[in-house]
């Protein structure tokens, strides 16, 4: 068998998080009744004109730059024209010849290689609305809401060889994005839509083999999965003498296939010409220079800053920066209480994965870094076990009570005075003869044992330290 | 005279002088209307009651009959088309709303050319509007309506809007004064676009005052339109000082060739030789690439106008039509059948035409060429004008012809916009007024254009002439 690379690029498009729409002052809201969202400007009746919303620009230029490309000063915008009754003026205002961004790069980590994959360009554009296929009523509705929310397509090199690597790609550049806050990149809500284009070539060629173009990947898993059956699907082809034809095609997610999309041939010719009702202009350099200065850190600057800084491990770091939020909230802690190691472990630990268990963000948690910071205090005093301590985070995160309150009402608090310390203690050792004649013999591991018995007789209140030490002095000393 | 005979300028004073009420007037203007549109068929929609506002300032309550491509509220706006029948905007253009501010009283929408596409007016699907100078003519296209409800007292003042001259051209065919002014200087917000990167509105009025009165209502910048220029806007009436000493102005050889009717040319020479008594000083310039001109427009507007009129597809409003009563058909279907019927020939044509220079393989040598072409035209002027305050040629190079004549053969009728393309090419205004008649006793236009911007000197020669002559006087009888 012949070996094949695998050579595959990637287009994403970004909904933007500005509150009104590319040309027009209607909100961008998510989920709200149909057509509620329109105005004569949005649904591109006679007449009417669009009026760039300044924001997108400085969101697309955001974004340009913090993916290492360069800023075109021009701005100007082209018409797209194709017929589609989702697109109220059977052309979409896109941009063409002059994209915002172009020529840059993105970082990704593919095994322990960090690879460069080349940013094409990144432009402007406006979405389309949406139909709905009602089968009840033989027809489809049209909702406009979404005409005119202003988008970002990111455009990649085919720079990338597997569908890991095409996953690690999306990641990444998801992450990025949503260090910029320009986006919710929610791929389930259709902020975040990814195509990819696939192809297939025999080891040491240099020339690109027939590409496929995948649509309606809505995952990160549809992305990996889909790309590894089309790489596959086209091997197959190749290697039983079939030719592979340039086609469109859909990942059906039921089946986990994919599926040709056109069954008859459908050149497209949009006939793009540049948009007369938006009078191009210049970006000022100063602009752009400003831009730039004020771009938040990225992941991977934070992530190395977080290494010298706080003198995180490599893979500590990386955890914590996969989440901004996340990540904003350890630096808060660490402010508040110089232990960045514990901080750390408690962040990317027990509150995680509360967050993962509920499905929820830090910003829904109601949990401030003072409250964190009381917790671990707790249980680097001794008045929490590290077991309490993680059910005290629980409760708060049920009850949102403080953490005083929570230790009080649940009597969390451990039990360290010796009389009641003393009863259990001789409570544990009258019951496991065996196991102290083993500890006089010298075998001290098993102390453990009685420690955790003692544990089960406080339910888990008792200061294990403590009780460790009382048993072995009772027992060496008798 | 009666009431609907005066100008404007002399309607407000009377009224200012409570000599007169604005009703009187928008009542002797309806019964002009009554008596005179069966016949001349200047309107598409007529209104029974005035359009007004009853918020207004009312400073100028004059009747003005607004051209059916300008969108007026909850009013029929069908840019005299089938496939907009039963189309009434939400919304005002910004000249409505600043002419209702005003205290304007609309009559109605004036007929034109089915999405002025034509220089007669025949095109329109009411109906010819005819000239009132002469039933058997046409009175010129696109804003043939406008520009015959002035001549024919059936309104005071009228706006058209002028894409390749369809201000000038029916001004001159009608005997009155029309003005294109700059790109940019009137918010195009609520003008159903034809060619947006060509479209301008403008005043047709009895006189040049009248005309610098109405562009004083309706220029100046809009936040709805980002094409119009963010600049201060004079009081033009101020231009009108009938000083016009050592202007320089230009008479270019291009615009007296062959083609020209000797009757024309020898009123022109005749309006050259009463501006020369005033002081003006003329010279013959060359407008080198004046020969491309038509060639160049008929392919921009046309592959604008292709891209515009694309969202007339029966989905969201207007006429709907189903492939022999068949309602459950693909979307496809409906398009086709509802722009098959809704459209009339010469739009299809100009449909055609402008899909044809956008495609994929002739875009460079048609479309992009063209916009080359046009750079070109405009530097003709930009050079021209470094030397001259204004450049003077005739309006049109015939008088108004039969109706009919040319109906049945495009090119010719194409070639009627002869002297007035250029204007729109190069962005710059240009303003149309009588200058004598002919021997069969059609009006004849001459034609004034300046630099960008530059009304304030346009409007300066033109009321010099027009104090030193009379054409402006003579009135039509019906
Ligand atoms: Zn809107």
């Amino acid at each position: 068998m012949k070996q094949y690379e695998t050579v595959i690029g990637l287009e994403v498009h970004l909904q933007l998080n500005t509150k009104t729409k590319i040309f027009c002052g209607c909100s961008t809201e998510f989920g709200k009744n149909p057509n509620s969202q329109t105005c004569p400007i949005c649904l591109g009746l006679p007449g009417t004109l669009p009026v760039l919303n300044k924001k997108v620009l400085e969101y697309a230029m955001k974004i340009g730059l913090a993916l290492n490309c360069e800023i075109n000063s021009l701005v100007k915008f082209d018409r797209k024209n194709y017929y589609y009754p989702d697109l109220p003026k059977a052309y979409q205002i896109s941009q063409y010849d002059f994209p915002i961004a172009h020529t840059g790069y993105l970082n990704v980590k593919t095994g322990n290689e960090i690879k460069k994959i080349g940013i094409t360009r990144a432009h402007m554009e406006e979405d389309a609305g949406k139909l709905i296929h009602d089968p009840k009523i033989k027809s489809s509705l049209v909702d406009y809401n979404r005409t005119g929310t202003p988008l970002v397509e990111i455009v990649s090199e085919p720079d990338m060889r597997s569908a890991q690597e095409a996953y690690n790609y999306l990641t990444t550049l998801k992450l990025c994005l949503q260090y910029l806050d320009v986006s919710d990149c929610d791929m389930e809500k259709g902020s975040l839509r990814c195509d990819a284009n696939v192809s297939i070539r025999e080891k040491g060629q240099t020339e690109l083999g027939t590409k496929t173009e995948l649509k309606n990947l809505n995952s990160f898993k549809a992305v990996k999965s889909s790309l590894e059956f089309e790489v596959a699907r086209q091997i197959k082809l190749v290697e039983s003498g079939e030719r592979i034809i340039q086609e469109t095609r859909l990942w059906d997610e039921h089946k986990q296939i994919t599926v040709s999309m056109r069954s008859k041939e459908e050149a497209h010719d949009y006939r793009y010409f540049p948009e007369p009702d938006l009078v191009p202009f210049m970006v000022e350099k100063e602009e752009v220079e400003k831009t730039k200065k004020n771009l938040p850190e990225s992941p991977s600057k934070k992530q190395n800053r977080f290494i010298a800084n706080y003198e995180l491990s490599d893979y500590d770091a990386n955890v914590l920066v996969q989440d901004k939020e996340i990540a904003d909230f350890f630096e808060e802690c660490t402010k508040k209480y110089n232990s960045p190691k514990k901080v750390c472990n408690w962040v990317t630990g027990a509150l995680k994965q509360e967050l993962n268990t509920r499905k929820i963000d830090l910003l829904k948690a109601k949990l401030s870094s003072d409250d964190l910071i009381a917790l671990i205090d707790k249980v680097e005093t001794g008045v929490l076990s590290n077991l309490a301590g993680k059910d005290v985070l629980k409760i708060k995160f049920d009850t949102g009570k403080t953490i005083d309150q929570i230790i009080n009402d649940h009597g969390f608090a451990q039990v360290s005075d010796d009389e009641t310390l003393e009863k259990v203690i001789k409570e544990v050792i009258d019951e496991n003869p065996s196991i102290i004649e083993q500890i006089k013999s010298g075998k001290e591991s098993a102390v453990g044992f009685l420690v955790g018995q003692s544990m089960k007789k406080t339910q888990g209140k008792a200061n294990p330290k403590k009780i460790g030490e009382m048993i072995k002095r009772r027992i060496l000393n008798d | 005279m009666k009431l609907n005979e005066l100008t404007a300028h002399k309607i407000i004073s009377l009224i200012k002088e409570k000599k007169e009420t604005a009703e009187s007037v928008f009542l002797a203007v309806k019964q002009a209307i009554d008596a005179f549109d069966k016949r001349i068929n200047a309107y598409a929609h007529i209104s029974e009651k005035p359009i007004k506002s009853e918020s207004s300032t009312k400073e100028f309550p004059v009747p003005i009959a607004i051209k059916d491509n300008i969108c007026i509220k909850d009013y029929p706006t069908t840019c005299s088309s089938h496939i907009l029948e039963g189309f009434r905007p939400p919304y005002n253009a910004t000249v409505v709303d600043k002419l209702l501010e005003s205290g304007a009283r609309i009559t109605g929408h004036a007929n034109m050319d089915e999405f002025a596409f034509g220089s007669s007016t025949e095109t329109s699907f009411f109906g010819p509007t005819r000239n009132p100078w002469n039933l058997e003519c046409v009175p010129g296209g696109s804003s043939g309506g406008s520009a015959a409800s002035v001549a024919a007292h059936e309104a005071i003042w009228a706006l058209g809007s002028d894409t390749g001259g369809s201000i000038r051209q029916p001004a001159s065919f009608c005997g009155i004064v029309g003005l294109k002014p700059t790109y940019g200087r009137v918010s195009r917000y609520g003008l159903i676009a034809f060619a947006s990167s060509l479209d301008q509105i403008g005043p047709l009025t009895k006189d040049v005052e009248d005309s610098a009165l109405l562009l004083n209502l309706i220029a100046g910048h809009d936040e709805m339109d980002s094409t119009s220029a963010n600049l201060p806007v004079p009081d033009y009436t101020k231009a009108l000082t009938g000083d016009i000493k050592n202007l320089k102005i230009g008479i270019p050889k291009e615009y007296f060739v062959e083609g020209i009717d000797p009757e024309v040319k020898e009123k022109i020479i005749t309006a050259i030789e009463v501006l020369k008594k005033k002081g003006a000083q003329f010279k013959e310039i060359s407008l080198p690439h004046t020969e491309y001109a038509v060639a160049t427009y008929y392919i921009l507007a046309t592959a604008e106008a292709s891209s515009n009129l694309a969202r007339f597809d029966g989905a969201q409003y207007g006429l709907r039509c189903y492939p022999k009563d068949k309602r459950r058909t693909p979307i496809i279907d409906m398009y086709e059948e509802t722009r098959n019927q809704g459209f009339g020939q010469e739009a299809k044509r100009r449909i055609m035409l402008g899909t044809y220079s956008l495609s994929s393989g002739y875009y460079d040598a048609y479309y992009l060429r063209a916009q080359k072409v046009r750079t070109l035209i405009k530097n003709d002027f930009d050079e021209a004008f470094k030397e001259f305050d204004a450049i003077l040629t005739p309006t049109s190079p015939t008088t108004a012809f039969k109706l009919g004549e040319k109906a049945s053969d495009p090119l010719s009728m194409y070639l009627s916009d002869i002297y007035t393309i250029s204007a729109n090419l190069a962005g710059i205004p240009a303003l149309s007024l009588p200058c004598g008649f002919s021997n069969d006793g059609l009006p004849i236009g001459l034609q004034i254009m300046t630099k960008p911007f530059d009304e304030e000197m346009i409007f300066r020669i033109a009321h010099t002439y027009e104090q030193n002559t009379d054409w402006h006087k003579k009135k039509v009888t019906l």
